[in-house]
């Protein structure tokens, strides 16, 4: 089953004409994710042609869900109109907005994230990869690429992922994957403060997967989110967890790259984060070079 | 983004947040114009930098304190004279110390009491907090281990925003009871239509002080802002001071690069702020200590790549560098070719471990090895981090 994404899963991008979101949308369907529309406001009427593929554009998303049955949007908006961007997914009620825009002000999330709570709509990211789950054939081809990930480092598998960074997520999928381990599906929750879906929130669908099996969750420096959800699955979480956080050597009170990784007021540190995955029973991966190895051993010691 | 007090004060002004009158100058006669203005009080001069301790500092032509308390208008100026074009030296400035180009004058107020006011981003909530606390002058984070009971949290709603009632709840709060009320919630109505209005992330005014006459004055504060939202912050932008910040961190955010200068001697050039984190962490795992923290973000391009070999080797400190790409997406031919070229232009002569991954990797390996430079290879992560400590070591 995966988890908020299947290979049939039929999305729609926002922001599709633009350079990095017209990009995306080829790496997406040259996967052979089922991108059915593109909204771009005036270029209503217009179609995104690639190889054979022709996506139809529209001028809101509302229309575009309709004509095309969409139910996930990703959007790739500029900063500026982004979190408008997101608004106009959860006004056309969808299932899933995948934000992989970076540098939104924090003012307008929290504004956002207001108007999520009475909504149908969960929201990932902002500043996230996105997500993907594998497909079957070559290279996981065929699989729901939604966002910025390379699809082809993929494996169909049963592992979960969950990470507030992409290029630790690409990492931890690579070292899967190469050593015969596939995915079920990898989340990238994103870098900022303020974001739609949190690790918590992930474990939980892992946890409910029947086809996950067992998950690596990565997390960095800033927030208490890493803690919080180390908290309920030490308690709640039947499948097996490695945890890798990032962040141990980065100094107090600067801010990481991404907006949410700074430690501040003594809040958010590495080791903090390190010490309640470990109370919670989770098994944190020394570096970040032995994710995988972590878990393995993680599953093969509960056998 | 840090800002001067003085502009700290600016901003006050215009918000309407009661603050000790004052005005800042760049000569020594405008210190006494400002001084003059502010009439025959004792008054307080401050040379601005960024960095703390500035009271205990020293400049470097002799003259001792970076504040000083005087009685006129011409003590002022001579004051301002002495510290104004001199290089400062504190406990946090670094030994290099900091050049003063302006000082703060303001009327020095006596205290009664002094307390604490704040409000930030609550990422667990989502929302704006106010942190209020009759603990004030101290650092609010001891106090909050110390004696929780004397920290208020008082959560905003993030649509409706800081409504009248909260404002007198806290007043009662912190005691400010009487004629005191109604300049605490115009102080704390304004202080929060400040925060919102100019995207902050928090503002901390530490201490916040009644003076024995019976004002309640923001004394000092502490601004962070959002970065993301300087494009639509212009009067935020431009009270931005280059000259504060390490002159590596300006030149790499000029070619859109993130950079952050440690003291270690290994230099790390990595793809993603995340892995470039996780990058510093492993080399600190082997035993080395990483330079810097530098992410030269999702698509590279070669001319990137050379501006971050010139910013990473203009440390003196720096004695090895590792690149650790995962070009998922990226054509590592293309990083490699990039690398080359950076190695060349600079004349490296300091041990390179390159770690690529991803698409085109076998292309990429090739024209590093065929490069006829001396660049170690590594087969991963763990690999390319215990392969840049040894050669470091061994050099």
């Amino acid at each position: 089953m995966a988890i908020l994404v299947t290979p049939q899963t039929r999305i729609l991008i926002q922001g599709i004409t633009g350079d990095f979101g017209s990009r995306h949308a080829k790496l997406s369907l040259e996967y052979g994710t089922q991108v059915v529309a593109g909204v771009t406001p005036g270029k209503g009427g217009q179609s995104f042609d690639h190889q054979t593929h022709k996506v139809p554009i529209y001028d809101t998303v509302g229309e575009a869900a309709r004509q095309s049955g969409a139910t996930v949007a990703v959007v790739f908006v500029p900063p500026p109109f982004a979190a408008d961007a997101i608004l106009e997914g959860v006004d056309a009620g969808l299932d899933l907005v995948v934000a992989i825009t970076e540098g939104i002000p924090v003012n307008d999330m929290v504004r956002v994230k207001h108007a999520l709570r009475d909504s149908r709509t969960r929201l990932i990211g902002p500043n996230c990869p996105g997500l993907v789950t594998p497909g079957e054939g070559p290279q996981s081809h065929g699989g729901c690429r939604i966002g910025i990930a390379p699809g082809y480092i993929h494996k169909k598998g049963s592992i979960g992922v969950v990470s507030r960074s992409g290029t630790l997520t690409y990492e931890a999928v690579w070292q899967l994957t190469t050593r015969g381990y596939g995915q079920s599906t990898c989340v990238g929750i994103g870098g900022d403060p303020v974001n739609g879906t949190s690790h918590l929130d992930v474990l939980k669908m892992f946890n409910d997967d029947p086809e996950t099996e067992a998950i690596i969750m990565i997390g960095e420096i800033g927030g208490t989110a890493e803690e919080e959800a180390a908290a309920w699955a030490g308690q709640n979480c039947k499948k097996p967890i490695a945890a890798f956080i990032a962040g141990a050597t980065a100094p107090p009170g600067r801010r990481m790259g991404h907006a949410g990784a700074i430690v501040s007021g003594g809040q958010g540190t590495a080791a903090g984060k390190i010490a309640a995955l470990e109370q919670a029973g989770i098994a944190v991966s020394p570096t970040p070079a032995a994710m995988a190895d972590t878990l393995l051993r993680v599953i093969s010691e509960k056998r | 983004m840090n800002i001067h007090e003085y502009q700290a004060r600016e901003l006050f002004e215009k918000f309407g947040v009661a603050t000790p009158p004052g005005g800042a100058a760049t000569t020594p006669e405008q210190a006494l114009e400002v001084a003059k203005r502010l009439g025959g009080k004792t008054l307080v001069v401050k040379a601005q930098i960024h960095a703390g301790g500035r009271g205990k500092g020293t400049f470097k032509n002799g003259f001792k304190g970076g504040v000083h308390l005087c009685n006129s208008a011409d003590e002022a100026g001579k004051l301002a004279s002495q510290m104004l074009g001199q290089v400062l030296v504190t406990h946090q400035t670094g030994p290099d110390g900091k050049q003063v180009n302006q000082v703060l004058i303001a009327e020095a107020v006596d205290i009664a009491r002094e307390l604490y006011f704040a409000v930030l981003l609550d990422r667990a909530t989502s929302a704006p907090v106010i942190i209020a606390s009759t603990a004030g002058g101290m650092d609010i984070e001891e106090v909050a281990e110390h004696s929780p009971e004397k920290i208020l949290r008082e959560p905003i709603h993030p649509v409706l925003g800081l409504q009248a009632y909260q404002t007198r709840k806290i007043a009662a709060a912190l005691g400010l009871t009487g004629p005191l009320m109604s300049q605490a919630t115009k102080l704390f109505t304004a202080l929060f239509r400040l925060f919102m209005a100019r995207d902050c992330s928090q503002i901390e005014v530490n201490p916040l002080v009644v003076t024995p006459d019976g004002r309640l004055l923001a004394l000092d504060a502490k601004f962070n802002f959002d970065d993301n939202a300087l494009y639509r912050q212009p009067e935020i932008a431009a009270l931005r001071d280059k000259s504060e910040e390490d002159p590596r961190e300006v030149a790499a955010s000029e070619f859109n690069l993130n950079y952050i200068g440690l003291d270690g001697n290994i230099a790390c050039l990595v793809n993603g702020a995340g892995l470039a984190m996780a990058t510093m962490d492993i080399i600190q795992h082997y035993g080395g200590k990483p330079a810097n923290f530098l992410d030269v973000g999702g698509g590279a391009s070669k001319d990137q790549v050379a501006s971050a070999f010139r910013i990473i080797l203009s440390d003196p400190h720096v004695e090895g560098i590792l690149v650790n790409i995962f070009g998922g997406i990226m054509d590592c031919n293309v990083i490699a070719t990039g690398i080359i070229a950076a190695a060349r232009e600079t004349g490296l002569k300091i041990p390179l471990v390159v770690r690529l991954e991803g698409n085109n990797v076998a292309a990429g390996k090739q024209t590093l090895s065929e490069s006829g430079l001396t660049i170690i290879g590594a087969s991963d992560l763990a690999d390319a981090a215990q392969k840049i400590v040894q050669a470091v070591k061994n050099a």
